[in-house]
């Protein structure tokens, strides 16, 4: 994760020492993905926190890349799908839906705050709402800290 | 095929907690099918398990495999470089694959990361039905194709009881009664008359009871 080191150190170097946190966000190529590309055009600005992942649906995340993403030191992951009713793939999204609640029982069960892994639902034309989307998450993270596997990462 | 679910996992935590070295062994055959014990479960319990290791700050090396089947020895076997690695071996086969392993390995601790629920099939994507127990003298031909052992919570050899109710158990209403069904199956097949035949009893002596059973085909045991 060399672009996360990079990152921080060059917040840290401006002397700002806030905790800046790492998510990683699986976007779905029909929503999210294009949401996010719309976002750019419209020159929207949201925080540099999330390293996006194109998924061809959100039905192809598996809980064990949700899992590996915190075990590689992501303060947050999310999992960003079409609204419900519009998957492309007619029912991705639900499948995203159960496997995220699944990692969250998982997550709580191994001492992994849950609410640092969450699922959202937005369509390609929603820019803003994935400016939000992406804002939100990256403040309910500050707030939780650091990832509870990143040992020696100061609040 | 043997059905089996992870254990949960805090339980897995407790056994394995005291080792530092960890060969998480999949097994290819019955449980990768039910989608408990196969290549992609064992790289969830896996990194369920470093992450809790990390979280409390403790050494944990993972060794993650899986084999084609737990339950025979040459198969096994194959495994021997990582399980001499590892502390303990964690396997994810059923019963049967965590003792075969056991066995063969016996300087090693072996723990069972499933629990081995049942022997069925998928009634539909990762739901499956009990439908044998494996009593040791199949009934099948006279049932109409319905395992009366294994789906009648009565076990009835004659049935059905005063509690088949709509074509449902009175255990509960989202159980099917096995009777029912077979008296369905017997009159698609005009053999209803089958339905009034009194059958003895059954001979529960192979249905396990006297330990271990044993199965022998002579002609093809190598002396």
């Amino acid at each position: 994760m060399a672009s996360e080191a990079v990152m921080v150190s060059a917040t840290e170097a401006k002397g700002t020492a806030q905790f800046e946190p790492r998510i990683v966000a699986f976007c779905c190529n029909f929503c999210a993905y294009a949401a996010a590309d719309l976002a750019g055009s419209m020159r929207l600005n949201y925080p540099p926190n999330a390293r996006v992942i194109r998924l061809p649906c959100s039905g192809k995340v598996e809980i064990l890349y949700l899992l590996r993403a915190i075990e590689d030191g992501a303060d947050g992951v999310m999992v960003i799908g079409c609204l419900e009713g519009d998957c492309h793939f007619m029912n991705g999204n639900f499948r995203a839906k159960k496997r995220v609640a699944a990692a969250k029982k998982l997550l709580d069960k191994v001492g992994v705050e849950s609410a640092r892994l969450e699922m959202y639902n937005l369509s390609s034309a929603m820019a803003p709402k994935f400016a939000d989307v992406i804002k939100e998450m990256t403040e309910k993270i500050r707030k939780l800290g650091p990832s509870p596997l990143r040992k020696g990462v100061a609040k | 095929m043997i059905v089996g679910e992870r254990k949960p996992i805090e339980e897995i935590l407790e056994m394995t907690k005291q080792y530092e070295k960890l060969y998480v062994a999949g097994c290819g055959s019955c449980v990768t099918v039910c989608l408990a014990g196969g290549e992609k479960e064992v790289g969830i319990l896996s990194t369920a398990l470093n992450i809790a290791a990390k979280k409390d700050g403790r050494e944990l090396k993972i060794i993650e495999g899986t084999i084609e089947r737990q339950c025979e020895k040459e198969w096994v076997r194959e495994m021997k470089n990582q399980v001499k690695e590892s502390d303990a071996v964690l396997s994810m086969a059923c019963g049967i694959g965590v003792q075969v392993v056991a066995e063969l390995y016996p300087e090693k601790p072996v723990f069972p990361a499933l629990n081995t629920t049942l022997m069925g099939y998928p009634t539909q994507h990762a739901i499956w039905l009990e439908n044998c127990r494996a009593c040791g003298d199949c009934i099948l031909h006279l049932t109409g194709g319905i395992c009366p052992v294994s789906r009648c919570a009565k076990q009835l050899m004659n049935g059905p009881c005063g509690g088949s109710q709509n074509g449902k158990c009175e255990i509960d209403p989202e159980i099917e009664c096995a009777w029912a069904l077979i008296y369905d199956k017997l009159k698609a097949t005009n053999r209803l008359d089958w339905m009034s035949e009194i059958q003895p009893p059954k001979r529960w002596d192979l249905a396990g009871s006297g330990g271990p059973r044993k199965t022998i085909k002579e002609e093809e045991v190598i002396a």
